[in-house]
């Protein structure tokens, strides 16, 4: 039997979060763990002392006074995320799916690299907590977590639409064809239309890659169309989204090298943040 | 370039931005009296000190293995080259400053970060006792001599900073200090030391020189030895500090990687006419108590004191040096650990020895490095003695009192080999003799030797001998090294 890990943090795409979880685990037959990780304290707390004096027994004076600052807002995020997990079982639950709640302490990213390698998928919110601060940009938890997921992730959008259609992007690479593999055998899309998506120029190769994938996906009984775009990928395929009224897209991720993206971003986090609907990720 | 490192990179660096920057400003104020205050221990220009603030900050900040830990010129680190700058000069403490750092990088890259397992937490206290009592004796060139409105002075800088944070602590209290002792020494005209009597201030950015040495088999012997201490007490005090803000930011660091970003830091600084630095205790925490918890607040209190320096420097140079005094005494009751004197009467005796031990040679010798060997050489001889009390032999003799069985109980090394010797009874006429070392351990040669000459005599006097029960953890040993089942083993025992 598979597994799901939803991650939620209490903020509004945690409930669509429960929800893809339990629409994906419906359809698969799966289990879902949900996961809620308490951020360890890298940042410091208010209230600040500026004296920049150190006085008698200083060490063990502050020390206390860190940790008991630390104890109360632990206390506080363990009654927080310990109320989160309840809801979201219960949401999950609600659909007739087996649910487990994982509270855990530390890095997002660490605790899910150790959890996921029993999990068949990772469904995270588009936007987390810290929305204000990382929308999407580098730092995100979001980017990390898919970055460093050797799981195929989905990340949910603010509110569960039931899929219909699907719009596959495909750039002819080895997490594409993977993606494209995966739905072929997958039961959860069955009856579905999916329409592929490749853009750049109209090479011979790209042509045959597409032409391939397309053979593929009809050979496992889906109704498909294919076009090749000439653009920005970002852009085109957000546009497509959009106007045709995509349920849900699904790409490889991260494909290029990571010194370039540290620079210019990748088109991967382009795409989640510029698309409505929610993205599946194949590594 | 994994996901991990940049990850790790974002967090140490830009994850608390507000904070780090604020501390940073705050320990780089604080950091302006110290470093002037450490040259002048050395007997260099305060130029010296803050370029080395400058730059053994900022490096620690990229290279070092503690987000949040701050790293300058220090002062155990100064008390040990006041020698080297008297008999040689400026120079050659350069070159003792990068070869110190060359031998940080090496003990970093050998991983010799787990060596302080070895460095007790007696040991630490007194090396931060020690630290202490240097800083205030350093100080009292500046209170012996002086004109009485020095102990005016220095008595009001004091009282401002220790009350003026219960006015606000949004202003740093020794700036405060600093601001009012130096209006109103203008204002009223006092005539004071100050500052800018010590020696150079710096007025242009630091520049790359490489020091003016004979490149010699003689230099080299001069500045090893002060390298060597260098080195060594920058490790200690850096270890000890990233160990204590570990503790204030429940975090881990990385050990080795701090040792060899303090090597970089160093070598770089004597490069730059900088003298050898290390991690602060002090400036740490007030770092940690400012909000500061990243690699930022470190680079941040560099890059501001270089701002200041050579922004202020005219500033600098008027600062009565009662101002820097009143700052240092507060440094040295911060660091000093006070409850380490009620813990005297608590702890056991051997702890308070050790820790007093580590005090006094260090307050004899200057050097903290011979201090801090003192106590781990005492803390291991204490050890020693303790383990060598878990040890007894009973014995009990057959009903035909033929047969004596010897039960050995407990550790058998160096410490014990002598009690273990003379716990058998040789005057005793035996047929045989069983020695049952099933619940001992045998750890070193010393032992082995014992039970050979043991077993021996008994052999001597007639009686066959059975050791019964060597655990695994003995036989080992007793396998390579006794003598007694091979052929000549008395004569080669016997040392001829």
């Amino acid at each position: 039997m598979g597994k799901i890990i939803a991650l939620v943090d209490g903020s509004t795409y945690s409930e669509s979060v429960c929800d893809h979880a339990a629409w994906v685990a419906k359809g698969k037959g799966w289990s879902v763990d949900i996961l809620h990780v308490i951020g360890r304290r890298d940042e410091s707390t208010d209230p600040r002392n500026l004296s920049g004096n150190i006085g008698l027994g200083a060490r063990t004076a502050l020390l206390h006074e860190l940790a008991e600052l630390d104890a109360q807002r632990a206390k506080l995020a363990q009654k927080r995320g310990r109320a989160i997990l309840e809801d979201a079982v219960a949401r999950v639950s609600a659909d007739g799916v087996k649910a487990h709640s994982k509270l855990r302490m530390g890095d997002l990213v660490e605790t899910l690299r150790e959890m996921e390698t029993e999990a068949d998928l990772v469904i995270v919110g588009k936007r987390g907590e810290a929305a204000d601060f990382a929308t999407m940009h580098l730092g995100s938890n979001l980017e990390r977590a898919v970055r460093s997921s050797t799981k195929p992730v989905l990340v949910a959008s603010r509110a569960f639409q039931p899929v219909k259609k699907l719009l596959v992007a495909f750039d002819g690479g080895t997490s594409a064809l993977k993606a494209v593999d995966h739905i072929a055998r997958s039961e959860l899309f069955a009856g579905l239309d999916i329409h592929l998506l490749t853009v750049g120029n109209e090479s011979t190769a790209a042509k045959r890659g597409i032409e391939g994938a397309a053979a593929l996906l009809k050979g496992a009984g889906y109704e498909v169309t294919s076009e090749i775009v000439a653009g920005e990928p970002d852009k085109v395929i957000a546009d497509r989204a959009e106007a045709h009224d995509f349920d849900l897209l699904i790409m490889g991720a991260y494909g290029h090298s990571r010194i370039r993206n540290l620079f210019i971003g990748s088109t991967t986090t382009e795409m989640i943040r510029s698309c409505k609907v929610p993205v599946l990720l194949f590594r | 370039m994994s996901p991990d490192f940049l990850t790790r990179m974002r967090v140490d660096w830009l994850g608390n931005i507000r904070g780090d920057l604020l501390s940073g400003l705050v320990v780089a104020l604080a950091l302006i009296p110290e470093a002037i205050a450490f040259s002048i221990i050395a007997g260099v220009d305060p130029k010296i000190g803050l370029y080395a603030s400058f730059s053994i900050a900022v490096i620690t900040a990229i290279a070092g293995g503690r987000p949040g830990m701050i790293s300058a010129a220090t002062a155990a680190t100064a008390v040990l080259m006041v020698t080297l700058v008297r008999d040689h000069g400026l120079e050659y403490l350069l070159a003792a400053t990068v070869l110190a750092g060359l031998l940080q990088i090496a003990a970093g890259a050998l991983k010799l970060g787990r060596v302080m397992r070895f460095v007790s937490r007696s040991v630490m206290t007194g090396f931060v006792n020690a630290l202490a009592i240097l800083i205030f004796l350093a100080q009292l060139p500046e209170l012996i001599g002086v004109p009485w409105l020095t102990y005016v002075m220095v008595a009001g800088g004091l009282a401002i900073i220790y009350l003026f944070p219960y006015l606000t602590t949004a202003i740093p209290s020794p700036l405060v200090c600093i601001l009012v002792l130096t209006s109103l020494a203008l204002v009223f005209g006092m005539d004071l030391r100050t500052v800018g009597d010590m020696g150079e201030l710096p007025d242009t950015l630091p520049m790359f020189l490489i020091p003016d040495i004979p490149l010699t088999w003689e230099t080299l012997q001069i500045i090893l030895p002060y390298s060597a201490a260098v080195a060594a007490v920058g490790l200690l005090e850096s270890l000890m500090t990233a160990q204590i803000v570990d503790d204030l930011t429940d975090t881990k660091s990385d050990k080795n990687q701090e040792c060899i970003g303090q090597g970089l830091a160093n070598t770089a600084t004597g490069f730059i006419g900088g003298m050898a630095g290390c991690a602060m205790i002090g400036q740490s925490m007030i770092n940690v108590k400012s909000g500061g918890r990243g690699r930022l607040s470190c680079f941040a209190a560099g890059v501001f004191l270089l701002i200041l320096i050579v922004v202020l420097g005219d500033i600098v140079s008027i600062i009565p040096m009662a101002a820097l005094v009143a700052i240092m005494i507060m440094v040295s009751i911060g660091t000093f650990s006070w409850s380490s004197i009620k813990n005297l009467r608590d702890h056991p005796r051997s702890s308070s020895i050790v820790m007093l031990a580590t005090v006094i040679v260090t307050v004899y010798t200057h050097n903290l490095a011979i201090g801090v060997l003192t106590g781990v050489l005492l803390s291991g001889i204490f050890f020693a003695g303790k383990i060598a009390q878990l040890f007894k032999i009973t014995s009990e003799l057959s009903d035909d009192e033929t047969t004596r069985t010897y039960h050995v109980h407990g550790q058998l090394f160096f410490a014990s080999a002598d009690d273990f010797a003379a716990a058998f009874d040789f005057g005793e006429v035996l047929e045989r003799v069983v020695i049952d070392v099933t619940r001992a351990h045998i750890w070193d040669i010393s032992s082995v030797a014992a039970l050979d000459m043991a077993v021996l005599k008994f052999r001597r006097d007639g009686a066959e001998v059975e050791i019964k029960g060597l655990n695994q953890a003995s036989e080992t040993i007793v396998d390579r090294l006794a003598e007694h089942d091979k052929p000549g083993a008395m004569e080669r025992l016997m040392g001829h």
